[in-house]
């Protein structure tokens, strides 16, 4: 059986530094695996090379392969657009544009040339719905998103990935900008969405990683030192270093 | 015994602090003599505005208090020829050629010079941000140091003629002066605009790219959208600049104070009617006191320039 997403043998060099050195990982439909690891140790690298965010900058060389749905990631005919729409990405900061938080969940849709009001309309509420903001933004979804708290402001760009339906969402420390009670109404936006969608997350937050996540990933300086179900890396992990990191001896 | 010894310096310590305390360090002398000098030149520039305004307001008031023309016979007057009295025994003192005249260019050269300033600007910062910073900025710097007479100069050698060539009549008049305005004013809406764009966060353009936008999607429904306020502050200031030149316009316009019909008779703006007649009035006379009011009508005109900049500054700070 194809995985939904796999990668084998990533390397990424930044001109002559190699940042990934031949990573292998996989991942299942459903649920959430987490990346975690000392700072400098190329997890949003990696995350960023899934959708080919990387491309857009300078000097990066990406060798190995990556197979969503089979399909090589890095062949030269992939179309951008398509993959972006169906593995998508939420940031570290909150990123809404400067429009109204209508337009913001829209965005996506509008792009691919939906015109019918009522089903941008509907796509809108659903999405805000499954990202846990609607009762808060319901009433002023023509204001300006940027008026939102940073926590609202996160959720609404969550809401505009889902507006795209992906099948799979990359998360780049999407809470490391926010407060302790935003972070955790993130936390639980995720968990609903866990069902229904692949998530993969990047976290500083070992704590976070072991609430929210079925998998965590443990890099260490472009390699990954360990990889297995959340309660087995926090209860008895493998490797010296994994249980080094864990228990906050580094990092 | 020892105690007594930490006491004693102590007090020597005290007495040392105390007086330096007291006296006015260098550091601190230094700071007051720098916002001295800094507030005399505020002062200094305020004054000066303040009495250019105070100066050509009550020049220009004089037409219309000590020679007792109406104020509407003036904005709406069609003739121009201070020298003449009209059937009423009124100068003819009207301004409306020469206001439309100027409004005509202005526009019609902002309008001409903003699709290329925005694809240029779009060109330098967002498709080949590299090549565009080598080569195009140089470009615009030197354009925009280039002394107005000589774009005049080349407007009356090259555009005139080519105008007469393409549309007929004597090659001067308001599309001359819009070609060579648009080249005057091309290189500081661009400029403006770049930085426009330039200030739109780098976050906005990832955020469009994950969502499977395209480089034209991202830069024409998030990058401009974002950026329009910068834009539009380009774009007045362009117009401020195209409504305040003198000197190129004037070569090249005709200079016959006619309300304007078609785009290539001879027609005249508030400048080019100042900058010929200045020289030619007596201080204190009508001829003189009407081209003064000309003088206030440019300058509420970029007064009012100043404030839309402004609120389309403040309004676009807000929507942030």
């Amino acid at each position: 059986m194809t995985k939904l997403l796999e990668t084998h043998d990533l390397h990424v060099y930044y001109g002559q530094n190699e940042a990934l050195k031949g990573i292998d990982l996989s991942f299942d439909e459903g649920g959430i695996t987490a990346l975690i690891g000392p700072s400098g140790s190329s997890k949003s690298t990696y995350l960023r090379t899934l959708n080919r965010m990387n491309d857009l900058i300078p000097n990066v060389t990406i060798t190995g392969t990556i197979k969503f749905r089979g399909q090589d990631v890095y062949a030269p005919q992939t179309d951008l657009v398509t993959l972006r729409k169906e593995i998508g990405m939420v940031f570290q900061q909150p990123n809404p544009f400067p429009f109204s938080i209508y337009d913001n969940v829209a965005f996506g849709l509008k792009l691919a040339g939906e015109k019918d009001h009522e089903r941008l309309d509907q796509v809108v509420e659903t999405s805000l719905k499954q990202a846990a903001v609607w009762d808060e933004v319901k009433d002023h979804l023509h204001e300006s998103a940027l008026s939102l708290s940073g926590g609202q402001q996160q959720r609404v760009c969550i809401a505009r990935v889902l507006a795209v339906s992906p099948q799979i969402i990359l998360l780049d420390e999407p809470t490391s900008a926010l407060d302790p009670i935003s972070s955790s109404q993130i936390e639980s936006t995720l968990l609903k969405l866990r069902t229904d969608y692949t998530i993969i997350t990047v976290t500083h937050n070992l704590q976070q990683a072991s609430r929210i996540s079925d998998r965590t990933a443990f890099f260490m300086n472009g390699e990954i030192i360990e990889v297995d179900d959340t309660k087995k890396i926090f209860m008895n992990p493998a490797h010296k270093q994994t249980e080094d990191y864990i228990s906050g001896r580094f990092g | 015994m020892v105690r007594a010894v930490y006491v004693k310096r102590g007090q020597v310590m005290n007495k040392k602090l105390q007086e330096q305390l007291l006296k006015r360090s260098k550091a601190a002398k230094m700071e007051r003599f720098g916002k001295t000098i800094s507030f005399l030149a505020l002062m200094l520039i305020t004054v000066t505005v303040f009495a250019i305004i105070i100066f050509v307001a009550s020049k220009g008031l004089s037409t219309f208090v000590t020679n007792h023309v109406n104020i509407v016979d003036f904005l709406t007057g069609k003739n121009w020829n201070p020298n003449v009295t009209d059937s009423k025994g009124q100068p003819e003192v009207g301004a409306l050629p020469m206001i439309s005249g100027s409004f005509v260019v202005t526009i019609l050269s902002a309008l001409l010079a903003t699709p290329f300033a925005i694809g240029t600007a779009i060109f330098m910062n967002e498709i080949s941000p590299h090549r565009g910073a080598k080569l195009l900025q140089p470009v615009i710097e030197l354009l925009v140091g280039i002394p107005s007479v000589v774009y005049g100069f080349i407007g009356l050698t090259v555009i005139v003629p080519a105008v007469r060539s393409v549309f007929g009549g004597s090659g001067f008049g308001i599309l001359a002066g819009t070609f060579v305005l648009f080249v005057m004013i091309l290189p500081t809406v661009t400029s403006m605009s770049v930085d426009a764009l330039r200030s739109v966060p780098r976050y906005y353009r990832e955020a469009a790219l994950a969502l499977g936008a395209t480089q034209w999607q991202t830069i024409y429904k998030v990058v401009l959208r974002s950026a329009t306020p910068g834009i539009l502050t380009a774009i007045v200031f362009g117009m401020a600049r195209a409504f305040g030149e003198a000197l190129a316009v004037q070569m090249v316009i005709g200079n016959a104070a006619l309300l304007p019909t078609n785009l290539v008779s001879p027609a005249s703006t508030l400048t080019s009617v100042l900058t010929t007649g200045i020289g030619n009035t007596v201080m204190g006379s009508l001829q003189n006191n009407a081209l003064w009011s000309l003088a206030l009508v440019l300058l509420i005109m970029s007064l009012i320039f100043n404030l839309v900049v402004r609120m389309i500054g403040r309004k676009g700070a807000m929507s942030k």
